[in-house]
């Protein structure tokens, strides 16, 4: 084996593998951010402080750890009335590979409404308005434009970002949730956002919802919007794992398919 | 309709122009019964009537034709194709594979974002142009507010594509619409302050299907499968390949730069749940 180094090469900060002596694609021991994860984590780290430490770079704070964990039972499963759990359910019954039911789950989980685009944007106006109410109050009553792109553009009469878009008032699980994680925060939106969730929903017109609780504490654990984006995304697949596995034992014929109400049928009104 | 009513109300049926699977007798497609009325339409045609509702001319159906064909590179170096061709290598399916190049495709230097943009900023800039204003200060407006999309190539400043895709739409005759010579303009405009921001394919493509009557959504729909073609022959040949031989990357591949070795902070103890 060549003792040059490839020109073409993957450059990282989280990173760093040694192989085997014999062999340059056979990995001895593994380093995530300097730290050995077979050699010291493995056995003693919780998943939590990995996700963290993968993202941040650092270990966490025994606080943070605990925030992200109790986060992460908390958006374990969105339940089967969510969209993105419908849509693995869909793969489930279908047969379809394991993977396209998580592929699912994440194209439909990834939207603007209850999805984690959504957490992107509550956590950018966590990020632009603090916990000022004047600020939060602007910005509900005044939404930034957003230029073209691929996400569709908000309409008039669209829920704000951290709230629900049907709600009449705020959900129980969102409630608790809420209380938990703002009583285990390190920082200051959770709590703060339990404090003054009465007069923020107000403003807003509807209810906190549980994106926007969970845009809280990835905001309160150091996150930035991208990285609260893609733990969402990855933090609500176990229950659509569990949904669309269960649902491909409970067979297609037990399924719902539901009607239409077809408006151009060529052979007249169905 | 605020508040649950508006869920209630479309619990268990919804209603729809689009079309409906009558399993067992027929289907309906947009307003046509798809066997008895559309089964020999040419299935990019039958693609762009599902997006826009809109049918569109023979000559224009090959223009569209053409916008795929050009731009269908088998090279497995891309980064939305290397991910086909690296499903393949580890031995994935060709719907996985495929399915995730076409999603990362929506990408934002190239593929889905630059489309919308570029055909976004066109349409927006013939109706200033149209209501009395300057190109030249409809360009200067956008570049203060960011990039125009479309304008610019991430590895090379020339764009191949363009000579022929342009010349096929001046043989079909719809090389000569107003977004196309608007699209010129600028590329007049942001080449004389920068000769490395030629005119690509997303404004050329947006440019064309803006002059078809496309909307910025239409367009975001309609260039999805735009790569398509290029990908799965990657896929094919990488599942002819030995697993795992598909740009493999050794430990010297990685170039670590984060922070020296050091000992995971162990808790002091469970109880003070705090680090040394």
């Amino acid at each position: 084996m060549s003792p040059d180094l490839p020109t073409q090469r993957v450059h990282t900060r989280i990173w760093l593998e040694e192989p085997e002596p014999d062999n340059d694609f056979a990995t001895r021991a593994a380093f995530c951010a300097g730290y050995d994860v077979y050699g010291q984590m493995l056995g003693r780290t919780r998943w939590a402080e990995m996700l963290y430490l993968l993202l941040r770079g650092e270990a966490p704070t025994w606080a943070q750890a605990d925030l992200l964990e109790a986060l992460s039972v908390a958006l374990a499963n969105p339940g089967p009335r969510d969209p993105a759990v419908h849509a693995a359910m869909g793969a489930g019954v279908g047969g379809s590979t394991p993977a396209s039911a998580l592929v699912a789950a994440l194209a439909v989980g990834a939207g603007q409404s209850t999805g984690a685009r959504e957490v992107w944007a509550s956590m950018g106006m966590f990020a632009s308005c603090g916990t000022s109410p004047g600020a939060w109050e602007k910005a509900l009553s005044r939404p930034e434009p957003t230029p073209a792109g691929v996400w569709p553009q908000p309409t008039a009469g669209d829920h704000p970002a951290g709230f629900e878009a049907h709600g009449t008032r705020t959900g129980g699980i969102v409630l608790r949730t809420l209380d938990v994680l703002a009583s285990m925060s390190p920082s200051h939106c959770l709590p703060w956002l339990r404090d003054n969730r009465e007069s923020i929903e107000r403003v807003a017109g509807r209810p906190v919802s549980m994106a926007g609780v969970a845009a809280a504490a990835f905001t309160d654990l150091g996150f930035t919007p991208d990285e609260g984006e893609m733990l969402h995304l990855l933090l609500r697949l176990p229950g659509a794992a569990a949904h669309a596995l269960e649902q491909r034992e409970v067979g297609h014929k037990n399924f719902p398919f539901f009607a239409l109400d077809l408006q151009d049928d060529p052979r007249g009104a169905a | 309709m605020k508040g649950p009513d508006l869920l209630v109300q479309n619990t268990d049926r919804m209603a729809t122009r689009v079309g409906q699977a009558f399993v067992g007798t027929r289907a309906v497609f947009r307003g046509h019964d798809l066997h008895a009325d559309l089964r020999h339409m040419d299935w990019l045609e039958l693609y762009v009537f599902g997006i826009t509702g809109r049918r569109f001319s023979e000559p224009q159906v090959r223009l569209l034709h053409a916008m795929w064909v050009c731009t269908s590179y088998p090279d497995a170096r891309l980064w939305n194709n290397r991910v086909a061709a690296l499903s393949a290598s580890t031995r994935s399916t060709p719907a996985l594979g495929i399915s995730a190049a076409l999603a990362i495709s929506e990408a934002t230097i190239y593929g889905g974002h630059p489309f919308v943009s570029s055909i976004d900023f066109l349409i927006r800039a013939r109706q200033r142009v149209d209501a009395g204003e300057a190109l030249r200060e409809v360009v200067a407006q956008a570049l203060s507010a960011g990039r125009i999309y479309g304008y610019g190539r991430p590895i090379a400043a020339i764009d191949e594509r363009l000579p022929w895709l342009t010349g096929i739409a001046q043989q079909l005759g719809l090389a000569d619409g107003p977004h196309h010579g608007i699209a010129l303009e600028v590329e007049a405009l942001l080449v004389a302050r920068d000769p490395k921001l030629r005119m690509n394919y997303a404004a050329l493509m947006s440019a064309l299907c803006a002059d078809l009557g496309f909307t910025p959504a239409q367009m975001h729909h309609f260039q999805v499968p735009v790569f398509l073609a290029g990908m799965s022959p990657c896929f094919v040949e990488a599942a002819e390949r030995a697993p795992g031989t598909v740009f493999p990357l050794s430990c010297a591949h990685i170039d670590y730069h984060g922070p020296a070795k050091r000992d995971w902070p162990t808790p002091i103890s469970k109880a003070s749940r705090e680090r040394p």
